[in-house]
């Protein structure tokens, strides 16, 4: 109720604003007009200097929410895992996770992110001396290219089988498991559920025509002389300085509230946990994490939300997330203030969208047990 | 261990040789041997800080010992013991904390561990669940959550937790020291309705009549040794250490 509320009142504002600017003529007609300025980042796009200005703010969107959904997805399993690492019995591995945590917390991401940059990045060598591993990777400071996939023809149908197939494997393993419940013993429900699923998905690509080839990257020289390297999935160094940077940053935060979220348990819940013969895996998952989740999720959401506002940073390596075309169209054309109020309505959505999505998952959590 | 030679011919069902556990510098044990046989019940007493949390955890490795030697229904807890949880499964424990899941309902506190440790079916488990409730007094409680319990109920719930495993041995620690008063005695009543059963059970407990009752044999423990050993009778009526009438005369 009191989100649904704030979520209005911020919608008003930023409606109030918008007509603001519209009244002081500084409306958004110019967003219709070309670029005049092109990406060396895109994804999932294929914008040129001649599309329109609000062409080029989404592919800053799609450059932002493509930082935000990667990194939030790699910096949760990097904390969850380096926040259980601290507190593992093996000496070593707690104070590795524990020099992590406290170098990295206590220094500012921005410095972090230029580093990864300039220091760790950008020193990898020219492309014609790229580094080489197994002929997949090519590290070089133009791209990090790594092995990918590229889609045919059927890749359509054949995603549509999968996902059937993924949705019946789901169905068969819930059976299972009421059967399991029932009868006892174990019936490998997720055994069988992967086979399934990989035994479809596996029959009819052959049956499609093979939709996905590998594409690997491979180094090139053309007529002129020029190397290059081609193929594969090619992340430029911008935007894996960013990602590392708030992955990294963002984790050893996650880790923090992880630890804490698990020693603020009593002792006690493991032990007659592990006094009744549940494996160490069953406790964690069983008895520590449904509990602790409880605790965990709303500074989690919290940890979102700053990666997603830091992202923002970006843009001091000009990676072209959403600050950075906004900058580069006022610096060509001005209009800054609807400019800015189109940025700022651009993180509230998608602040609010995370909001959102971990609340239903705080309230599920909250709901199971008291 | 010259008590035990008369009942030698019993097998036993821990041995503990010579046990010592530390805690960095400070050793909590310093040397304990005791032998526990089937259907025996051994009540262990003693001043607060002398060891017996420490030993009786030491049974299921919840501590792990730095000497000595201990033997659980013939396998030997040790480094290389492979299957830990096994030898667990077949002791139950039961906390002075209580230490039940809160975010479970009493039913699937009571169920989880056989389903996930032992495959037994769902149904199976619930109904030997009702049974076990039955057995100590509370199946109206069984879809409740811990927290909507008394501390003497959530106590009972707590040891029909234990008992679903099905173990040979059990182990109680303090089981009523977190009580308040009033609760105690349904506890004890369902403890000595287990004893009578036949289980085999290790109790740490200061309510030296419930004891006495219900003990095949008592361990006086102080600073991380046995001090002495005995009947109740033998105990109760001529203690041989100074130490054990000392503490005997402080808690009766
Ligand atoms: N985890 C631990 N770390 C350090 N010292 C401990 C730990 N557990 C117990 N001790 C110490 O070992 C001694 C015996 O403790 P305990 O077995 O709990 O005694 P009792 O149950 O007889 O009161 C006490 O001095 C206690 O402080
Ligand atoms: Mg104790």
């Amino acid at each position: 109720m009191i989100q649904a509320a704030i979520a209005a009142g911020a919608g008003l504002i930023v409606f109030y604003l918008v007509v603001k600017a519209l009244d002081l003529d500084l409306g958004y007609g110019f967003l219709s007009g070309p670029a005049g300025f092109n990406f060396s980042n895109q994804w999932l796009t294929n914008y040129d200097s001649n599309d329109s200005r609000l062409g080029a703010y989404g592919v800053g969107i799609l450059n932002t929410v493509r930082l935000v959904a990667i990194g939030i997805v790699m910096t949760t399993v990097l904390g969850v895992l380096a926040g259980i690492a601290r507190l593992s019995d093996n000496w070593l591995v707690s104070r590795v996770a524990m020099v992590y945590v406290e170098t990295i917390r206590n220094t500012p991401l921005l410095i972090q992110i230029v580093i990864w940059y300039t220091v760790v990045l950008l020193q990898l060598p020219r492309i014609a001396e790229a580094i080489n591993v197994f002929d997949v990777f090519y590290l070089s400071n133009r791209a990090l290219a790594l092995p990918y996939v590229s889609t045919g023809g059927n890749f359509g149908p054949w995603l549509i089988i999968v996902v059937v197939g993924a949705v019946a494997a789901i169905v068969l393993r819930s059976w299972l498991r009421r059967r399991e419940e029932r009868a006892g013993g174990t019936q490998h429900a997720t055994a069988w559920a992967l086979a399934l699923f990989a035994v479809v998905s596996v029959v009819t690509f052959f049956l499609t025509g093979t939709p996905l080839e590998p594409d690997t990257p491979s180094l090139e020289i053309s007529e002129v002389g020029l190397l290059s390297i081609i193929g594969g999935l090619q992340v430029s160094p911008e935007f894996a300085a960013v990602l590392l940077g708030l992955v990294i940053y963002t984790g050893a935060f996650i880790a923090e509230i992880v630890r804490s979220g698990i020693q603020a348990l009593p002792r006690g819940q493991d032990e007659a946990a592990a006094a009744l013969g549940l494996s160490g895996y069953q406790r964690m998952t069983l008895i520590i994490l449904p509990q602790a989740l409880r605790v965990i999720i709303p500074p989690l959401t919290n940890q979102y939300l700053n990666l997603t506002k830091n992202s923002s940073l970006a843009v001091a390596i000009a990676y072209p997330e959403i600050i950075w075309v906004g900058k580069t169209m006022i610096n060509n054309i001005g209009h800054a203030v609807p400019l800015f109020v189109l940025i700022f309505a651009t993180y509230l959505s998608l602040s609010l969208a995370i909001s959102v999505v971990m609340n239903t998952f705080n309230r599920r959590v909250q709901l199971a047990g008291r | 261990m010259t008590d035990n030679d008369s009942i030698d011919a019993r097998v036993p069902i821990i041995i503990c040789e010579d046990v010592t556990v530390s805690f960095g510098d400070f050793q909590a044990l310093k040397g304990i041997s005791a032998r526990v046989y089937e259907q025996e019940v051994v009540v262990i007493f003693g001043p607060s800080g002398s060891g017996k949390s420490t030993f009786i955890r030491t049974i299921n490795r919840l501590e792990e010992h730095d000497g000595g030697r201990i033997v659980v229904d013939g396998i030997e807890l040790n480094d290389d013991v492979g299957n830990l949880e096994q030898i667990r499964s077949e002791i139950g424990m039961v906390f002075q904390q209580f230490n039940l899941f809160p975010h479970l309902s009493v039913m699937r506190n009571i169920t989880l561990a056989p389903q996930k440790v032992r495959g037994v079916p769902k149904q199976e488990a619930e109904e030997q669940a009702m049974e076990l409730l039955e057995r100590v007094g509370i199946p109206e409680q069984a879809q409740k959550f811990p927290t909507q319990l008394s501390g003497g109920q959530q106590q009972r719930v707590a040891i029909a937790r234990a008992l679903a495993m099905k173990p040979k041995i059990m182990l109680f620690d303090e089981p009523t020291s977190a009580l308040d008063p009033e609760m105690i005695k349904e506890v004890l009543d369902v403890m000595g309705e287990l004893a009578h059963s036949g289980m085999t059970m290790m109790i740490v407990t200061h309510e030296m009549g419930f004891a006495r009752e219900v003990a095949d044999r008592f361990l006086f423990f102080d600073e991380g040794l046995v001090v002495e050993e005995g009947t109740p009778e033998q105990i109760f009526t001529n203690p041989k250490e100074d130490r054990t009438k000392l503490f005997l005369s402080q808690i009766l």
